[in-house]
């Protein structure tokens, strides 16, 4: 059972009529891309992309700077029209126009708090204003807690570290319990003790919540740590579609892994000697 | 005209734009210079005056000894440079008999009045035109030109048009606070990181959200320079529309004491203008203060 809606005439989201609308798991949302393409003017940055992605995998897209990941993923998450096929999210309901549907939630590689606002309120701001004012805060401070900052509440974002602000920044996406989680070089920015430590978390809310995860990292080794499945963007399309089986949790240095790694940099340098 | 100075290309780490460009976000230098870093005092000494805020006193103390001395020996004419002395006099004589309270009464409701009218119409028009590109176009250019004629060339002309009244004054100070407060709120509005706002759009705020939420708060560090740069102008031009045009406030009771010589009563005059004037910005300052606490540069 299920209700549709059309975002756009390129972008269907439909969710379960019994749609909880609080806090907490839910499962993940799957995602559907077919035949994507989108120009910015005389540019086609994306030519065809046919994806689909199961509830609740935890994907990553790989590729060269400026192929189009970030542009992919503001497709998915529905802050860009793409200029032809069709994108069809389940399990989310439909936001309005430049929102992200309901139970989608997007991190960038900046943290972009609020910095007038304390943490708790920061992370606030990802449940919206329906909630009564006591349960907010009661969410926000257990989602703090899930990340590690439950004493941070208090403070102004501008005396965290980047590591803590990214924190801030997974609590206020996690806080609405979404389905689709959408990162963009959320550790882009880190240090690399940081990175690992904050890669640990994102796997470990995703075990726990369930929610589809789609990564953009420049990091090959952080999507091999992290994702089932890896994406490789070249010339505008899917390079290459790679299935990640080592169980979980991974560790760095495994034999199977780096060969692995070896074959996604091929993939990525392979494509382009062959563009020439 | 100036549009270049409005819109600077890095809008996250441009804050504040300086108008004219003393006025930048850091306070005037020498205000708030942090204290005990006086060469050849004993940094002990130094900390410890430094405790008590006082190391800012001691010149301005040190002046008005070595001025009230040079008086008393005679060194300075009484009809050229006061003592000191005869000026606090002149105003316990002056307070006593109604006069300086009253025209400090004047002057201050004045002041008032035009920074509220100036002011208001400023910020509101700075806040409609960052956020509507239509009203920008419509009014953004021509408020650039009137821009260019310094208000108090306008004297002349808002004489004939209003006499010396209550409605000159009020005009004057209104349209010399206009400027700041517009050029400053439409600089603070249009400089909010688009990223921030991105996110509150995708985290579904709607326009009244987005507005109290982000762009409001966003917007303050640069519209309070504004506030403090437009306080400035407010006693600069009451003083001059006073010392020209008044028949009651400070400047007209400065001018009455010229004509009988009374050099004490034109000291006063002078001293609490000053006074005003430092008490208007630290109102100013507290506020800022109070309202701009998660910004690092104001936490104490
Ligand atoms: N709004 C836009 N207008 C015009 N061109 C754009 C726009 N957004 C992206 N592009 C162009 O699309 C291409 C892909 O950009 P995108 O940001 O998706 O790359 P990316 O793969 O995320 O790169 P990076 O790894 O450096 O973040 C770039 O050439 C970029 O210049
Ligand atoms: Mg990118």
């Amino acid at each position: 059972m299920a209700i549709s809606t059309a975002i756009s005439p390129r972008h269907t989201v439909s969710g379960p009529v019994h749609a909880g609308g609080s806090a907490g798991p839910q499962g993940g949302a799957s995602v559907t891309l077919r035949g994507i393409a989108r120009a910015f003017g005389d540019k086609q940055v994306l030519r065809r992309v046919d994806l689909h992605i199961p509830a609740g995998q935890f994907v990553a897209i790989v590729g060269k700077s400026g192929c189009g990941k970030s542009t992919l993923l503001r497709l998915i998450v529905g802050l860009d029209q793409p200029t032809d096929g069709h994108i069809t999210l389940s399990g989310v309901t439909a936001g309005e126009e430049k929102t992200a549907a309901d139970g989608v939630r997007i991190m960038f590689q900046e943290p972009r708090l609020l910095p007038w606002e304390r943490v708790r309120g920061n992370v606030e701001v990802g449940l919206g204003r329906d909630l009564p004012k006591a349960e907010r805060q009661a969410v926000a401070t257990r989602t703090l807690e899930a990340v590690g900052l439950g004493d941070r509440g208090g403070e102004w974002p501008s005396v965290l570290s980047g590591g803590q602000k990214q924190r801030v920044a997974l609590a206020r996406a996690l806080a609405s319990g979404p389905r689709l989680l959408a990162l963009d070089e959320p550790l882009g920015a880190l240090d690399a003790l940081t990175r690992i430590d904050m890669q640990r978390l994102i796997e470990k809310v995703w075990s726990d919540q369930g929610f589809t995860a789609i990564l953009v990292t420049h990091d090959v080794s952080e999507a091999i740590a992290l994702a089932d499945r890896i994406l490789v963007i070249d010339q505008g399309t899917i390079a290459a579609d790679l299935a990640v089986s080592s169980p979980r949790p991974r560790h760095r240095g495994d034999p199977e892994l780096a060969a692995l790694e070896g074959r996604i940099i091929d993939a990525l340098f392979n494509d382009q000697a062959a563009g020439i | 005209m100036s549009d270049a100075t409005l819109k600077p290309p890095a809008a996250a780490t441009a804050r504040t734009i300086a108008f004219p460009p003393e006025a930048a976000l850091a306070p005037p230098v020498g205000e708030r210079a942090p204290p005990g870093r006086i060469a050849g005092v004993s940094s002990a000494l130094a900390g410890r005056i430094a405790g008590g805020n006082l190391i800012g006193w001691l010149v301005p103390a040190l002046i008005v000894i070595v001025w009230e001395a040079l008086s008393r020996i005679g060194y300075l004419q009484p009809n050229v440079l006061p003592a000191p002395s005869a000026i606090v006099a002149a105003a316990i004589r002056l307070t006593a008999s109604g006069q300086l309270p009253e025209s400090i009464g004047v002057s201050t409701l004045r002041a008032l009045a035009g920074f509220v009218v100036g002011g208001g119409v400023g910020l509101a028009l700075g806040l409609a035109n960052g956020l509507s590109r239509l009203s920008e176009k419509l009014t953004d250019t021509s408020l650039q030109m009137v821009r260019n004629v310094p208000h108090l060339a306008l004297i002349p002309l808002v004489i004939l048009w209003f006499g010396i009244d209550e409605g000159a004054k009020l005009f004057l100070v209104a349209l010399g606070v206009f400027f700041p407060m517009y050029i400053n709120t439409l600089h603070g509005i249009r400089n909010v990181d688009p990223q921030l706002i991105e996110m509150g759009r995708i985290y579904g705020m709607k326009q009244g959200e987005l507005f109290w939420r982000v762009i409001l708060p966003g917007a303050l560090p640069s519209i309070f320079v504004g506030l403090r740069y437009a306080l400035g102008i407010m006693w600069l031009t009451l003083i001059v529309a006073e010392t020209i045009a008044a028949e009651s406030g400070i400047g007209h009771m400065a001018m009455q004491a010229r004509e009988f010589l009374l050099v004490d009563v034109v000291m006063l005059s002078i001293i609490i203008y000053a006074l005003l004037g430092k008490a208007a910005d630290s109102i100013a300052r507290l506020l800022e203060r109070l309202s701009l606490q998660w910004h690092p540069a104001y936490r104490k």
